[in-house]
């Protein structure tokens, strides 16, 4: 905490070197390291059961890991979680909301437990920035997939965290939510809040990221921006490929013909119609 | 212990309490089988059941009170539960509060929706001719002892919420803590069970609470029965609410 205020600029938001974790016997995470720089967007990207959600539990203090360090905001989040739970805010990988209170009361609840002043304002300004206002006197319940989500962003907006984590928070949502999603990812962004977001989404990450990690077998295995990852594999070049008809193709053929031609539309004469 | 512990704990009990509020289903279902005991062994059994009391209702209430408890508190382990599956649980934990805040929530919502429940029992024992000569200070006393049992039983409860895999398991554990008054002095005296059963019911908390609480509504001397009472409850209290800490600890080691 003697950092001065430049140094601390400098210094990323999230540092993590030699992370492990091993739940019983299975190794999770066997020396997971990477930085986030602040301000930035970052992507962590791997398949179901990499250790992305562990990453994050570790990183947002609800787990403790067997070995290595990490740092949030320049906190280490095993002696210092107390501040490190000051710097941010995490969405889960399942919208982490009250269901039986209304979305305006989920805001006031978290406004309340950030210890902020005047917690109704800051949720009638957030309900409008996130399109919930019609919806806001409503139970939770009642709202669909992509409302729950976007209240689930505006929870974890509240009070300005420096570092935002959103564990895959694209998961099971239809196109439109997703795009939504998205753009409120961008705007954090733009303000200079440091996100870390896990997804198995390609698209996303190439959407969303300034840099990308994937993690595989417990470990980082490449880390770098999208055009530095495009670079791994060899240039793009043209290729003739000799293309096999489909089954499509085949369907479409034989009835298409069959219908002008043969006798399948014989005494209807409805083949033709199409 | 943070410096916000009682501030955070309020937001949070009031956030449970409105859950409370808002399906009050929970405590009327609560209420529904002790009530429903109560009318079944005054009205039909009762009559075949031989008490040294002056009404049957007056002496079954104390038991069907700890029944009322033993059935509320499984809804502190689901509510719990549910927190825990839906993910609000790691968010709260996530945040700048005082953790331990996010228990007590539960244990106070549990406390005050326990305590609706029992004044609902004690109104309807009221309508059925249940009298008490008793004091404020006797009344304070029963008080006193019911809501220590709710805090013991609810600790449990805590434990069951937090280690429960399924919605089934988390509400099934309370079964045995309703079936114990069954065994105990709460329905008939134990002097008219046989031997192994008597002794069982002589020695196991519910007779205990249930004399203390029968001897303060009938204004009889307590004797010992209140500090053994009160030993049970302070001691299932105590292991509970270590047993909690160690398994809340060991889920976000």
């Amino acid at each position: 905490m003697t950092a001065t205020p430049t140094a601390r600029a400098q210094e990323p938001a999230i540092h993590v070197q030699g992370l492990e974790k091993s739940y019983k016997k299975l190794e999770v995470l066997r020396g997971v390291d990477f930085d986030v720089a602040r301000g930035s967007i970052f992507a962590l990207l791997g398949s179901n059961g990499a250790g992305k959600t562990t990453v994050v539990n570790i990183l947002s203090t609800l787990l403790k890991a067997d070995a290595g360090t990490a740092s949030v905001n320049g906190l280490d989040v095993a002696t210092q979680a107390a501040g490190v739970r000051e710097s941010i805010s995490l969405t889960g990988q399942f919208a982490a909301v009250d269901e039986i209170l209304s979305g305006r009361e989920n805001l006031v609840l978290v406004a309340r437990l950030r210890h902020l002043k005047d917690p109704g304002t800051i949720a009638d300004h957030l309900l409008d920035r996130f399109a919930l206002s019609d919806a806001a006197a409503r139970r939770v319940a009642t709202y669909s997939g992509g409302m729950r989500r976007r209240l689930d962003i505006a929870m974890s907006l509240i009070g300005n965290p420096q570092v935002i984590f959103l564990d895959e928070p694209t998961a099971g949502l239809d196109p439109q939510a997703r795009i939504e999603v998205w753009q409120a990812v961008r705007e954090l962004a733009e303000q200079g809040t440091t996100v870390l977001l896990t997804t198995q989404y390609l698209d996303e990450a190439e959407q969303l990221a300034d840099r990308i990690a994937i993690l595989h077998g417990g470990r980082i295995i490449v880390d770098g921006t999208l055009t530095e990852l495009k670079q791994l594999l060899p240039p793009a070049k043209v290729e003739y490929v000799e293309k096999q008809p489909t089954l499509e193709d085949v369907f479409l053929t034989i009835v298409g013909d069959g219908g002008k031609n043969g006798d399948a539309g014989k005494g209807r004469g409805a083949g033709t119609d199409e | 212990m943070t410096k916000h512990f009682f501030g955070d704990t309020a937001v949070l009990t009031g956030r449970s309490l409105r859950h409370i509020t808002r399906s009050l289903d929970t405590i009327i279902t609560t209420a529904i089988m002790p009530i429903a005991l109560l009318l079944l062994f005054v009205y039909v059994l009762g009559g075949a059941i031989n008490v040294e009391a002056h009404s049957y209702v007056s002496y079954l209430l104390p038991g069907i009170l700890l029944i009322t408890i033993a059935s509320g508190i499984s809804y502190t382990a689901f509510r719990l539960f549910l927190d825990l599956q839906s993910g609000i649980f790691e968010r709260f934990q996530s945040m700048p509060i005082a953790r331990s805040s996010v228990l007590w929530a539960h244990v106070l919502t549990s406390l005050v929706a326990n305590l609706i429940s029992l004044v609902v029992v004690v109104l309807v024992a009221l309508l059925m001719g249940f009298r008490s000569g008793a004091g404020v200070l006797a009344w304070l006393a029963v008080a006193g002892i019911l809501i220590l049992f709710t805090l013991a039983l609810t600790w449990i409860a805590v434990v069951a919420g937090l280690s429960a895999k399924s919605t089934d398991g988390v509400s099934a554990f309370s079964y045995p803590f309703v079936f114990l008054p069954f065994i105990s002095s709460a329905f008939v005296p134990t002097h008219t069970m046989p031997g192994p059963v008597r002794a069982f019911a002589d020695y196991q908390p519910v007779t205990s609470i249930v004399n203390t609480i029968r001897d303060l509504f009938t204004q009889q001397p307590v004797g010992t029965d209140i500090w053994t009472a009160l030993a049970w409850c302070v001691g299932i209290l105590i292991v509970a609410c270590i047993l909690a800490r160690g398994i809340y600890r060991r889920r976000i080691a």
